[in-house]
């Protein structure tokens, strides 16, 4: 393999700092000891971090989030499990646009859906529930869950669960002793991109958020909206430090170009 | 017993849950849109569910929406433009790492992508404010001597959209870069090709189609894009997915906003699902 | 003069794993104009290695490389006019079959008209007449390695280098390949170069074949000699089944294994081992001298019988035609015999 020249690198150093720019931006401002937005040069201060805590509805919005996540996340996996199993294994009628309807939230613009689901939502007396929220977000991280399961089932060797019937091992002993554990890395993987897209969904959120129930992104936003202050550079730091752990822990767990190379949406 | 698993049953025992679920969730919500951009609507009277075309005739011959969607149109070009500049060369040198920088590196481009849009959008809101980092590193270069005005103006969105969507574009260029054999540059350079010539000839040929499926993603992405544009815009920069949001959480306006909202994704389909075709056919032969 | 030397050629891999810490060199290789050499040995022994540095894809060290007496280190890879077939073919799979051969004439701006000639000449050399439109996916694997073949052909390259073009190929289809590689190689009389595993292929192929194992030459030579006789322990072992039998030296020319006496000129006093091929093992008659075995195990093998068996000299194993005489059954034992020129003195010091 050919090594890259010094264009090439310096292209490359541009295009690293073009893509950590606005995340550090955010970051450092976080730390400003002024009342304003500015670079924190008179030294770090917290004073905007402790800020957070008086206003508690930032704290709520991400504990919300954090369960919606949970949920919605967990009943895409039900759901996508079976029908992963379904569609890697056998040719059917409609095999085809079944798979492309369940993928068909990638292709459906977040607005669309919002306006759907607020529609549909305000028509049958659900609008602004936790509730509708989960409904919602299990529409819109499904493809995510399929799509890392079926991967993981496509790989499995059919006669490997042959072998377990000829053993003795019933539809439901196969299933919970054999495929599952074969599928598991596909169907964790799967939850966790499902789990991240539901905390960071916010375009079709926002429509179907209400004062009571409301998310983390969809409250930052709302936030922004109003005026953008050394508050909202704070929460938004604290969004990152985390996503940089969880992106350091997943990395380490399970390789993240597995996770995600060739998984982009479409 | 007629509840038994059997091959024929099973594939529908199985997608059954999901499918049920889609049909409620997802058709008939889309379906009561698409029917509430035929209803009435008054200011004082509201939703009034008789059948009128009156909202589709304002979308198609108001120039103010026709000015929104085709700034729309627009930004999705430019974002897509530059996303293949700046991506297809980043996704090649990435290529070309060792494996240990590589996985770094994907790191640096990935890890964006979980990061809450909402929370880079704040960023690029930060640099390109006229007080911003990147005015003042201008000013103190000499480049310029008054701010230049990247808020609230469609430079400023594509900016955004870019870092947003870019990581698409390099993905997907990536993963066709992965399926090219190894040896390909030395057996074009053992036959004479020079550098230009292995990347003109041999390369690109192969990673147009990693390209265009991902413009085709970075396009409706972009298209539909809304935290980004809704921030760096604001009020005055409209594209469709925010004037679909004033319409129905402002003015309240949810007949015309439905007539939006279903014109951007019939459009946005037929694009996406127009160039998919196009891409099929042309490569068939070649790519299997 | 010699049309290829490699000259002292070495390449120090500083790897960060122990594995790929390989310092190879390969201290001096002449190939005559028109010859077949194989680079034979282990993975990792430093063959295709070796066959990149030659390409140009891989940065020498120390030491020269000279084609026709002139320098080849110092010329760009795209400059060497060298034809090399890859492992994986290579092919441009966007291209079609014509158009891929036809690439390297038209890096040469090649007129068209010559150009659609040559690539058709080379198509009809390897067999691929009426294939110039086919896209390589949809072509079997001996197709492919055929226009692999015409590609490095048709620029008809001072030399031609092949990167295990066979391995890729089923058993059946590779024999066929072999002789047809062959026959084309001779047909054209380019100077050729092949790097493989595959012992078989090497000896079937080659005039010559260099032995390499864990970045050195072990022996050069052609495929019988080196095969009747073997350099080293490794290259005996490696080329085909053998025996390495243990006797005793006695300074003066005749060496001892069990009952037998050998003429063995060169054998020094003391403890030495000798490598004889199963094929050359055979029952002494009654009353002969012989070395005595008890037989371990029989395997049918159609044309023969493959047998174990364990001696004072050590394990071993023979061949018996089947021809219709009465094989030894398991636990029988016998008395075997094997004359002085069937038998290779293995360097003392150097275990099988």
């Amino acid at each position: 393999m050919r090594r890259n020249g010094p264009l090439a690198l310096i292209f490359h150093g541009l295009f690293v700092v073009f893509m950590l720019a606005p995340l550090l931006i955010v970051c450092v401002v976080a730390f400003t000891p002024e009342g304003y937005l500015s670079l924190p040069t008179r030294g770090p201060s917290l004073r905007w971090f402790r800020a957070i805590l008086d206003y508690p509805e930032f704290i709520r919005a991400f504990r919300d989030s954090l369960w919606l996540a949970a949920l919605s996340s967990t009943i895409a996996i039900g759901l996508a499990v079976p029908a992963a199993l379904a569609i890697a294994r056998y040719r059917f009628p409609g095999r085809e646009a079944i798979t492309a309807l369940f993928m068909s939230p990638l292709m459906v613009p977040h607005v669309v859906l919002g306006i759907a689901f607020l529609r549909f939502f305000t028509q049958i007396g659900i609008s602004g529930s936790f509730v509708g929220l989960v409904l919602s977000h299990v529409i819109v991280v499904i493809p995510f869950a399929l799509r890392l399961v079926l991967a993981a089932s496509y790989g499995i060797d059919r006669r490997i669960e042959h072998a377990a019937v000829s053993l003795g091992a019933g539809t439901a002993t196969v299933f919970r002793r054999v495929t599952l554990p074969l599928i598991l890395p596909g169907v964790v993987s799967g939850w966790l991109l499902a789990a991240i897209n539901s905390f960071d969904e916010v375009t079709m959120t926002v429509f179907i958020a209400s004062p009571a129930t409301v998310t983390l992104p969809v409250r930052m936003f709302l936030y922004i909206q109003d005026n953008i202050d050394p508050l909202i550079a704070a929460v938004s730091a604290c969004l990152i430090a985390m996503t940089a752990i969880l992106l350091f822990a997943l990395d380490r767990l399970f390789g993240l170009d597995r996770l995600f190379v060739g998984s982009g949406k479409g | 017993m007629s509840l038994a698993v059997t091959e024929r049953n099973a594939p529908f025992l199985l997608t059954g849950p999901a499918l049920l679920v889609f049909l409620g969730l997802v058709i008939v919500p889309l379906g009561m849109t698409v029917l509430l951009s035929f209803y009435d609507w008054g200011q004082y009277k509201g939703i009034v569910p008789e059948f009128t075309l009156k909202n589709w005739i304002e979308v198609f011959t108001d120039s103010y929406f026709f000015e929104i969607f085709m700034r729309t149109f627009r930004i999705a070009i430019l974002v897509t433009l530059a996303a293949i500049v700046i991506g297809v060369p980043e996704a090649y040198i990435l290529n070309r790492m060792s494996p240990a920088w590589r996985s770094a590196f994907l790191l640096v481009i990935i890890g964006p992508l979980l990061v809450s849009v909402v929370a880079r959008t704040l960023g690029w809101a930060l640099l390109l404010g006229s007080t911003g980092l990147v005015n003042q590193g201008l000013i103190s270069l000499g480049v310029i001597a008054t701010p230049l005005e990247f808020m609230f103006t469609e430079t400023g969105v594509v900016i955004a959209l870019i870092h947003v969507l870019i990581p698409f574009m390099i993905l997907a260029v990536w993963a066709s870069l992965q399926r090219l054999d190894p040896q390909i540059e030395n057996a074009a350079l053992s036959l004479g090709a020079g550098r230009v010539t292995i990347w003109r000839r041999v390369i690109l040929p192969q990673i147009v189609p990693g390209i265009l499926s991902g413009s085709i993603i970075v396009f409706a992405l972009a298209a539909s894009a809304f935290a980004s544009p809704a921030i760096i815009g604001g009020r005055r920069l409209k594209v469709a997915s925010t004037l679909a949001y004033d319409e129905f959480l402002n003015t309240l306006n949810w007949p015309l906003g439905a007539a939006v909202a279903t014109l951007l994704l019939v459009a946005l389909v037929l694009i996406t699902v127009g160039s998919n075709r196009l891409i099929e056919r042309r490569y068939a032969q070649v790519f299997e | 003069m010699s049309h290829l030397v490699l000259d002292g050629l070495t390449k120090r891999f500083g790897g960060f794993t122990a594995v790929d810490a390989m310092n190879l060199s390969v201290e001096n290789l002449s190939v005559e104009r028109g010859e077949f050499v194989s680079l034979l040995g282990p993975s990792g022994c430093g063959k295709t290695t070796t066959l990149q540095m030659i390409a140009g894809f891989v940065d020498v060290d120390h030491g020269g490389i000279r084609l026709d007496g002139a320098d080849l280190v110092s010329v760009a890879p795209n400059k060497r006019g060298l034809g090399i077939v890859f492992q994986s073919y290579a092919l441009f799979p966007h291209m079609t079959v014509a158009e891929n051969i036809a690439f390297g004439l038209e890096m040469r701006d090649i007129a068209k008209a010559d150009r659609d000639r040559q690539t058709l000449a080379a198509m009809e050399l390897v067999g691929l007449k009426g294939f110039a439109d086919r896209y390589p996916r949809r072509m079997s694997g001996g197709q492919q390695q055929r226009v692999a073949l015409a590609r490095a052909l048709v620029i008809k390259p001072a030399l031609l280098l092949l990167d295990e073009p066979l391995s890729n190929l089923d058993a059946k289809l590779r024999e066929e390949m072999q002789s047809e590689l062959r026959q084309i190689q001779r047909s054209v009389g380019t100077t050729t170069i092949l790097v493989t595993h595959d012992q078989h292929e090497a000896m079937a192929l080659s005039d010559r074949i260099v032995l390499m194992n864990q970045g050195r030459i072990e022996q050069i030579g052609a495929p019988d000699q080196v095969y009747d006789h073997p350099a080293s322990a490794f290259v005996a072992s490696f080329l085909g089944k053998t025996n390495v039998l243990s006797g005793t030296g006695d300074g003066q020319g005749t060496a001892t294994i069990g009952d037998l006496v050998l003429p063995l000129p060169g054998a020094g006093k003391g403890p030495l081992q000798l490598a004889v091929r199963p094929e050359r093992l055979t029952f002494a008659a009654a009353g002969e001298p012989g070395l005595e075995a008890r037989i371990l195990a029989r395997v049918f093998q159609g044309t023969h019988w493959l047998l174990t068996a364990d001696s004072a000299a050590g394990a071993l194993t023979l061949m018996r035609g089947n021809d219709g005489a009465a094989v030894p059954s398991e636990g029988e034992t016998v008395r075997l015999r094997f004359s002085a020129a069937d038998a290779a003195l293995l360097p003392a010091g150097v275990a099988a």
